[in-house]
């Protein structure tokens, strides 16, 4: 299979203009007649359904929450990017796709990431339009706050509830669609399968959440704007539903999987206190600014403070270790997510742990109090800290803050080209769904941008230029694949429900968690992850032989949708674990031990890994094929990151 | 749609009200924009909100004119004060008004209630209100009752007796006039009398306390300048006129007594 | 700590439901209210009984998906929503009664998972600035004061929970629409439609069949976002203008 991008041709500044003319366009009266079906109403989801919408396409939008309004945008906190250079501090739209480039470790599209940067101004724009209250200065304009990875101010942000009032903005243009009846919404409605018909993309199958109906809808183009499958780990920051679900069906109908392994991990999460943890919660990175991270010096120190005998007051200043202020004295607490996170597990697993479980550092508040006063640390982290005091019970006034790392975000997806189609024609992925503008790390507040990106202002271009080669006329729900599909699901189902085995779907998902976090997470080696390989394969063969799912399809059955979504995070955990031991270097999030330079970084191999790893299914149980989509840099010179 | 929505609405709730879930309401009104104001929750809850404010001023007015009781004139100067309020014809059209207003306060708090008791036709099997609301706010309906039962009996005793019964004559300066303070003292000298009307009077007291701030919220007159000091005199109010009232009957039952 | 739990279990919404009472052991302080129930439901499942269905998804206090009505409070004994709600605010031996929003508008679907579609239906009758993707201004073209910002974010925060529904005695969902309606009221973006947006949201939530408003404060008392009742006092103004000087005859 030869992987075609499609990035047009011509000065990267010129691409997205250029490219837009010479797209075919579909009639304004000719719109009615397509369909078209957007899984998921996240940012990406509810701004590509609404926009399509306003466009005149006849849009079915699915979700599985109760509300489009539900989706996991809501949860991002920080902000979103724009180069909009309001602060006059020398931002352009060059220098955002140059960040987001080389942050991303020069594993992503060249052509995607400019025009990423170059529609991010658009959306602030927009979003203001909606109403979204961004926050503001006295003078009544828009205000601005620096983000890791970037030496400007260009994030945009609403408190803390950036991605909330956001998807919010996107929700309410997408309710003005369905009330116009341009967008039918679909609630508690989960995709399970995508049905091609002539090897296009041309409907989905899905499952009634409450009445458990299979059912069929077609449609001549299908968006896929699913999310991340961080949720493989079990604990991530993730909400209980995300699940790779749909995603992972149509990558067993035809659509390549692309960097599956890169997965970010965060460094400042609320650590696990036990093993009935369902979910973990992240706080702000801003904490880094203040927060000095540490742990006891020595092993046994750490014990003593882990059985509760003493208090981490008690702790002097040179039994402390500021193991990032000691490693990288000019980057310190601010060091980026990867390597933060990393310098955590290490401290660790040498057994200098906090925390009853091991498993957490100190971000100590102290020094920070006592140089600008507790009122100031309130001012700019008070809701952070009553987060902490809520969930764990301490007072990060009086004591350090514990923090773990924890997977948060997934850069890998479907491998899309730079109309943001699949490999299955008609089938296109937008948003944390597919893989294209991070490359291997994402920075700070991106990910919004790149939701609302794909969906407000790439695909309703795209897309077009598609449709206008197909035939208006539909196909029925009756057509054989349809039936097919439907037929599939349903025997997956009664396959499910008729095991009637011992162990809960928790328990299995839980044990793949602990797999991935071991061997896939934050450091990985081949030996490890040939270990996990073996393990995962044993875990889904008993998973098909011993779990229990009670009740019936045909009613809410909680149980019976997790199941579901384990089965195909049991499938997606192998080819993770495929793609992070075929990819010799470390890069991102991606950390080979046995590739680092020797003070302990990253260490990419430009010469053989500059491409996109791209999977294709093969048929159950047999090994992935892989293509390889080679990177080109015209106008970014490649180099190594260093933070010491 | 909107009359099926109206009209059906109240008379079938239950399985209606599944079908227009399904519906978004369009911007075709078929009914005046009058009727549909008087239809939905917000229009009712105004003239509640209009009609109590009105009753409230009636209060000062009424109390006004019953203090008069206590002046130790053997009742002249309430009884001239009787005779003006039953001549003036200014006064008359506000007692109309007056118990026009009543008549709907009544009627639209019966109708809220209904809707709002349909709104959750499942109790919850715990509940613990009292954290997150005060009791008086939560039974303005009982309060109401009671304090609408005391209204017939007060009205039978005086309104009804001065205007239809065979009132008693007294003469100031050669004029004649109805002995309507004589009315009054005989009931009050009555022990399970002053005690019912005292005791009603600390359910108007309470009908108040939230019934007078509460107005002023749904007319939307809520400002961080003023609103304090609406809820303040509403709690002032509440306490004081009731009281003025209680002050009465306890005062000429004792006076009476001595 | 050692617990008992009076759960609502109704097989469907056709179902009449009732409670059912379950002893539960080994729970720690540090779970949340809803690991605590996966336990429950772990207990259940290795037990061959149907789960406890419940509704939750972000677990962070943001989605709005989590519900239950806690021991006679929407999102139990603190001002939060249920995921964000830790054992630790119980105590060993406790009996917690957990029962599903009760409201005409939301149905109960199953045990303690209802239908809050009705808000969306309200949302979408007019809860939103009528601007298509493109063509818009640049977004500093229209300052906004900040103290304006502010207070627009405060009532732009509600997560469409529904606990103000479950709290307020005549499930009137006056709050929720109060916050949507102020937030575009008071925001330059929204005053075009201002008038029309109040008239129709209103319409909807009284056909959604929701309760009337009466002042109760419960709404905001339980409030996990805090919407202040000034939301509400707004929307009544909003609406009273609107209806006297609309051009909607």
């Amino acid at each position: 299979m030869h992987l075609d991008n499609k990035v047009p041709a011509g000065p990267l500044a010129e691409k997205w203009t250029k490219h837009k003319f010479n797209s075919k366009l579909v009639n304004p009266a000719n719109k009615r007649k397509y369909d078209v079906i957007v899984v998921g109403t996240g940012l990406a989801g509810a701004s590509a359904a609404a926009s399509l919408g306003e466009l005149g396409y006849n849009v079915k939008a699915f979700c599985f929450q109760d509300s489009p309004r539900r989706a996991h945008s809501i949860a991002a906190q920080g902000g979103i990017n724009a180069a909009k250079n309001y602060q006059n501090d020398g931002d352009s739209v060059f220098r955002l796709f140059y960040d987001t480039i080389k942050g991303g470790d020069y594993r992503a599209r060249e052509a995607n990431v400019y025009r990423l940067a170059e529609v991010s101004v658009n959306i602030i724009d927009q979003c203001v339009a909606q109403g979204v209250p961004f926050a503001r200065e006295y003078g009544g304009l828009l205000a601005n706050r620096s983000f890791g990875g970037a030496q400007v101010s260009r994030t945009f942000y609403a408190r803390g509830q950036t991605g909330q009032q956001l998807l919010l903005g996107a929700y309410s243009a997408l309710s003005r669609q369905v009330a116009n009846g341009k967008v039918k919404l679909y609630p508690r409605t989960e995709m399970l399968d995508l049905v091609k018909v002539d090897g296009k993309a041309r409907g989905i199958v899905t499952r009634n959440i409450i009445t458990g109906a299979i059912e069929s809808h077609s449609a001549h183009a299908v968006l896929l704007c699913t999310g991340g499958y961080g949720n493989v780990f079990f604990l991530s920051t993730n909400a209980m539903g995300s699940n790779v679900t749909a995603a992972w069906r149509a990558h067993k109908k035809g659509a390549l999987m692309a960097n599956p392994c890169f997965t970010q991990i965060h460094p400042t999460c609320i650590p696990v206190s036990g093993d009935h943890q369902s979910k973990l919660t992240l706080m702000s990175e801003s904490l880094r600014n203040d927060g000095r991270v540490w742990v006891p010096a020595t092993v046994e120190t750490a014990e003593k403070l882990r059985k509760g005998e003493i208090l981490p007051s008690d702790i002097k200043e040179e039994d402390r270790d500021y193991f990032l202020e000691r490693k990288y004295p000019s980057f310190g607490n601010l060091v980026p997510r990867d390597v933060a996170s990393r310098n955590a597990k290490y401290v660790c697993d040498e057994g200098r742990g906090v925390n009853e479980t091991g498993e957490a550092v100190f971000l100590d508040f102290r020094d920070a109090i006592k140089r600008d006063g507790e009122d100031t640390i309130k001012a700019k982290y008070g809701n952070l800290f009553d987060m902490y005091m809520q969930i764990t019970g301490d007072n990060p006034y009086k004591q350090p803050m514990m923090i773990y790392p924890a997977v948060h975000y997934t850069m890998g997806g479907l491998w899309v080209d730079y109309n943001l189609m699949t490999t299955v024609p008609g089938l296109y992925a937008l948003g944390e769904a597919n893989f294209s503008d991070h490359g291997a790390n994402r920075l700070g507040a991106s990910a919004l941008m790149q939701g609302l990106a794909d969906g407000y202002f790439v695909a309703p271009y795209t897309i077009g230029d598609y449709l206008a080669t197909m035939p208006y006329e539909k196909i029925s729900t009756d057509h054989e694949e349809f039936k097919k599909a439907e037929a599939d699901v349903k025997e997956k189902i009664d396959r499910l429900i008729s095991i009637k085995g011992t162990k809960s779907v928790d328990h299995f998902h839980k044990k793949l968690g602990k797999i991935m976090w071991e061997y896939c997470g934050m450091a990985r080696t081949a030996e490890g992850l040939k270990k996990a390989k073996v393990m995962i394969q044993e875990l889904r063969a008993e998973f098909w032989k011993d779990v229990r799912v009670i009740g019936t399809n045909e009613e809410l059955n909680q149980s019976l949708e997790k199941a579901n979504r384990v089965a195909d995070f049991l499938e997606l955990g192998e080819l993770m674990i495929d793609d992070a031991l075929n990819r010799d270097e470390s890069c991102g999030g991606h950390f080979r031990e046995e590739f680092q330079t020797p003070e302990g970084e990253a260490l990419r191999d430009d010469e053989n890994f500059a491409y996109v790893a791209a999977w294709e299914y093969t048929g159950d149980n047999k090994p992935e094929v892989l293509h390889k989509e080679a990177l080109e840099f015209e106008n970014v010179k490649l180099t190594q990151r260093s933070y010491k | 749609m909107k009359i099926l929505f109206a009209r059906g609405f109240e008379r079938k709730f239950g399985e209606q009200v599944q079908y227009l879930n399904q519906t978004i309401l369009t911007n075709k009104a078929h009914m005046s924009w009058v009727t549909k104001t008087l239809n939905s929750t917000l229009g009712r809850k105004l003239l509640m909100a209009l009609t109590g404010l009105f009753l409230i001023l009636f209060l000062v007015v009424h109390l006004a004119g019953n203090l008069q009781l206590l002046l130790p004139d053997g009742g002249e100067a309430f009884n001239k004060y009787a005779a003006t309020m039953a001549s003036n014809p200014f006064i008359k059209v506000v007692s109309i008004g007056n118990f026009a207003f009543i008549l709907i306060h009544v009627i639209y708090s019966i109708i809220l209630s209904r809707h709002n008791k349909k709104s959750r036709p499942v109790e919850y099997a715990v509940s613990k209100a009292s954290t997150n609301s005060v009791w008086a706010s939560r039974n303005m309906g009982i309060l109401g009752t009671v304090i609408l039962i005391f209204l017939l009996v007060h009205l039978k005793g005086f309104y009804y007796e001065v205007k239809f019964g065979s009132t008693p004559m007294v003469s100031y300066e050669g004029v004649e006039f109805k002995d309507v303070y004589a009315i009054v003292a005989t009931a009050y000298s009555n022990i399970l009398y002053v005690a019912f009307y005292v005791i009603c009077m600390g359910f108007l007291s309470f009908h108040l306390s939230h019934g007078f701030a509460s107005a002023f919220q749904t007319l939307g007159l809520n400002h961080k300048k003023y609103t304090p000091a609406i809820q303040f005199v509403g709690r002032l109010f509440s306490i004081v006129v009731p009281a003025l009232f209680a002050l009465i009957p306890v005062y000429m039952y004792f006076t009476i007594q001595s | 700590m050692k617990l008992t739990l009076k759960v609502w279990r109704q097989k469907n919404n056709k179902d009449k439901g009732g409670f059912k009472t379950y002893p539960l052991d080994g729970i720690s302080a540090d779970m949340s209210f809803l690991e605590m129930l996966d336990v429950l439901n772990e207990d259940l499942n290795e037990k061959g009984e149907d789960p406890v269905h419940f509704d939750h998804d972000c677990r962070e206090g943001i989605c709005g998906m989590c519900s239950l009505y806690i021991n006679g409070k929407p999102h139990g004994p603190k001002q939060t929503t249920t995921c964000q709600l830790h054992m630790r605010s119980f105590s060993d031996g406790d009996t917690i009664t957990i029962e599903p929003w009760r409201a005409t508008a939301f149905p109960v679907q199953k045990d303690l998972v209802v239908d809050r579609s009705a808000f969306d239906r309200i949302i979408q009758s007019g809860g939103y600035v009528s601007v298509n993707t493109g063509g818009v201004p640049d977004a500093n073209e229209i300052p906004i004061p900040k103290t304006i910002a502010d207070e627009a974010f405060d009532a732009a925060t509600c997560i469409g929970c529904g606990a103000c529904v479950a709290a307020c005695k005549n499930a009137s969902a006056m709050l929720f629409v109060s916050a949507k309606v102020s937030q575009l009221a008071m925001l330059p973006q929204g005053q075009v439609e201002r008038k029309e947006r109040v008239e129709k949201m209103v319409a909807q939530m009284d056909a959604e069949g929701f309760g009337a408003c009466t002042n109760t404060g419960a709404c905001a008392a339980e409030c996990p976002k805090g919407i202040s009742l000034t939301n509400i006092a707004r929307l009544n103004r909003e609406y009273f203008s609107a209806i006297v000087s609309s051009e909607n005859v």
